[in-house]
C-alpha cells in the first residue's frame, strides 16, 4: 500500500501549470510556512474565462499535487464555474488523499478562490475608476 | 535502480551473523526456556549465554540485563522504576531534556499528571546538554536524571560520563536512552556511572522487537507486564529466544568492528556534510564534532521535507525528515525546535544516517541528488521566491 495514489505521485513529479504569470489578473496566496504549506495561484482572465493559470507551492507532495490538479480543473473554465471548485473535487480527481492530507485540497480550493476574489476586486476597482 | 539505504537511525539490516545465530531457535531448538526437559533448557541456556555476551559489550554484569521488546519498553520501564522509587522516598522531581525520544517524553507527561515535577533541560543550538545547568537543576527531591546517549535526529552525543559523575555525586539515579549509541559507540556503564540504560537490537543490525534494559545492582525494576516469572519476574511473557540470540550476535559483531567501521562511516559523513554545505542557505543541525559517525542532518530554506524525501526516493535514496508532514502532526520535529530552528526552516529538514556499506561513490551520488532535488523544489516554492526577492529575510 503506497502512501499516495498514482495520480498524486504523477502530479507531484510532473506538476501541471507550474510557474508565475507576471501580468496576472488575479493572484492568491494561502497557507503559511509555520504549518508547512503555502500555495500561490496566478490567473489570466479574459471575457470572464480563465485563459491561463500558474502556481507555486511550498509543501508536501499532496500540497503540490493538489495545487496542480486544481489548476487543471479550472483552466479554460468560466470564472463562475471556477468559483464552485470544491476541495472534494480536487481530492477525487487525484483518486483520493489520505485523511490527514485532506487539508491540502482545502488549501488548493482556497488558493483558487483567493485568486478569483483578487480578480473580482481588481475588476470592481477598474469599473469604479 | 540501485538503492542507497541512508536511514540507519530508523532501522538497520539484520546482519548475516545474527540471522544465522537465530535460525536454529525457530525450528530445531524451539523449546520454551521455562520448560524442564532438555529442549527447554537448551533455549534457556541460549538466552543466558546471550545475556552474558550483551553485558560484556557494555561493561555490565549479566545479572543486570533484562530483556524487553525494544527501546521504548526499556525506556518506559526505567522511568516507571525510578518514579516508583522516588515516590516511596518523597522525591517527586525528574530531570530530562527537551529533545528526548517520545518513549521518554510521553511517559514523563504521564508522570507529571501523577504529580511529578519534570524539568526538561535546554539542549542549546549545538544540541548538547550543559552539565553545569544539569547540576544546577538537581534538587533535594530529584529522583532521576534521564539523558539520551546520542540524539536520534541530529546525532549529537551527550557528555554521558560527566553527567553520570554529577548524578553519582548527588546520589540521583541516572538513566540513559542509548538506543542510537549501543553497538556504535564505546559504552562502559561502570566508568560512565550509568544506573540504567535502554537499548534496541534493530539499531545495531539485530532483529526488530528485541531490546534490553540494563539496571545497576540494587535497582529493583518494576514490571510493566505482569504474569509469569520470566526475567526474574521483571518482565513476564515467554522470552523472544531467537530475537535475544540474534541481538547478542549482532551486538558482539558490531562492537568488534566498531572502531574500524566508525572511521570509514565518519569519513563518508564528513564528505557528505562538506558536499551538502555547498548548497546555499542551508545549515547542519547539531554539533559538528560531538556527533554520531553516521549522522548527517540538515535544514534547507524554502522547501518542505516530505517532498524532498519522495523525490530522493525516486532517485533511489532512503532518507528521513523532521517535517510536520512526516511527523504526522502539524508541528515539525520537537528535536529541531529544541535546538532553536524556527518552523519555516524545520519543515525543510533532511536526515541521512549512514551504514557500513556506504561508499564514496554513494556519497557523491547523494550530494548530487540532494542538490538537484533542493534546486527543483526551490524553483517553484513561493517561500524561496520571497527570500530571493528580498520580501522575506534569510535565516540560514
Amino acid at each position: 500500500m503506497a502512501l499516495y495514489s498514482e495520480k498524486v505521485m504523477d502530479h507531484f513529479r510532473n506538476p501541471r501549470n507550474l510557474g508565475v504569470i507576471e501580468d496576472a489578473d488575479g493572484v492568491g496566496e494561502v497557507g503559511n510556512a509555520k504549518c508547512g504549506d503555502i500555495m500561490k495561484m496566478y490567473l489570466k482572465i479574459e471575457d470572464d474565462t480563465i485563459q491561463d493559470v500558474k502556481f507555486e507551492t511550498f509543501g508536501c507532495a499532496s500540497a503540490i499535487a493538489s495545487s496542480s490538479m486544481a489548476t487543471e480543473l479550472i483552466k479554460g473554465q468560466p470564472v463562475s464555474k471556477a468559483m464552485e471548485l470544491t476541495n472534494q473535487a480536487v481530492a477525487e480527481a487525484l483518486d483520493g488523499l489520505p485523511d490527514y492530507k485532506l487539508h491540502c485540497s482545502v488549501l488548493a480550493e482556497q488558493a483558487i478562490k483567493s485568486a478569483l476574489e483578487d480578480y473580482e476586486s481588481k475588476k470592481e476597482k477598474k469599473n469604479n475608476a | 535502480m540501485k538503492r542507497i539505504y541512508a536511514d540507519n537511525a530508523a532501522t538497520t539490516r539484520l546482519s548475516s551473523t545474527a540471522l544465522e545465530a537465530m535460525l536454529p531457535y525457530f525450528r530445531e531448538q524451539f523449546g520454551n526456556p521455562s520448560s524442564f526437559y532438555r529442549e527447554g533448557q537448551q533455549a534457556k541456556s541460549a538466552i543466558e549465554q546471550a545475556r552474558i555476551e550483551i553485558a560484556g559489550c557494555i561493561g555490565a554484569d549479566y545479572k543486570q540485563i533484562t530483556f524487553t521488546s525494544g527501546g521504548s519498553e526499556a525506556d518506559n520501564q526505567a522511568l516507571l522504576t525510578a518514579a516508583a522509587l522516588g515516590r516511596s522516598q518523597g522525591k517527586m522531581h525528574i530531570i530530562s531534556t527537551a529533545f528526548e525520544h517520545h518513549a521518554i517524553l510521553h511517559p514523563l507527561k504521564a508522570l507529571e499528571k501523577e504529580g511529578f515535577r519534570v524539568t526538561l533541560l535546554d539542549v542549546h543550538e549545538n544540541g548538547i546538554v550543559d552539565v553545569a545547568e544539569l547540576e544546577e537543576a538537581i534538587g533535594e527531591d530529584t529522583c532521576l536524571v534521564s539523558v539520551m546517549f546520542a540524539n536520534n535526529e541530529i546525532g549529537t552525543i551527550q557528555p554521558i560520563a560527566e553527567i553520570g559523575a554529577v548524578c553519582r555525586k548527588h546520589g540521583v539515579l541516572f538513566h540513559t536512552d542509548a538506543v542510537q549509541a549501543v553497538g556504535h559507540l564505546e559504552i562502559d556503564v561502570e566508568r560512565m556511572c550509568i544506573d540504567m540504560l535502554s537499548a534496541s537490537a534493530h539499531k545495531f543490525h539485530g532483529p526488530k522487537g528485541t531490546g534490553f534494559l540494563y539496571a545497576r545492582k540494587g535497582i529493583r525494576l518494576r514490571p510493566l507486564i505482569a504474569g509469569g516469572a520470566q526475567e526474574k519476574s521483571k518482565r513476564a511473557g515467554t522470552e523472544n529466544v531467537a530475537g535475544i540470540v540474534g541481538m547478542a550476535a549482532a551486538l558482539t559483531e558490531s562492537n568488534a568492528r566498531m572502531c574500524e567501521q566508525n572511521k570509514h562511516i565518519a569519513a563518508c559523513r564528513d564528505a557528505l556534510i562538506a558536499g551538502l554545505e555547498e548548497i546555499e542557505h542551508c545549515a547542519l543541525n547539531g554539533d559538528k564534532e560531538h556527533r554520531l559517525p553516521s549522522n548527517v542532518s540538515f535544514c534547507f530554506e524554502g522547501i518542505e521535507g516530505e517532498s524532498l524525501l519522495l523525490l530522493l526516493d525516486d532517485k533511489g535514496i532512503c532518507a528521513s525528515s523532521g517535517s510536520a508532514c512526516t511527523s504526522g502532526s502539524l508541528d515539525p520535529s520537537h528535536v529541531l525546535m529544541a535546538i532553536g530552528r524556527v518552523h519555516d526552516v524545520a519543515h525543510g529538514s533532511l536526515r541521512l544516517t549512514l551504514g557500513e556499506d556506504i561508499t564514496k561513490e554513494d556519497v557523491t551520488f547523494i550530494i548530487q541528488a540532494v542538490k538537484e532535488v533542493v534546486e527543483r523544489l526551490r524553483s517553484f516554492s513561493p517561500v524561496w521566491r520571497d527570500l530571493c526577492t528580498g520580501k522575506a529575510k534569510h535565516i540560514l
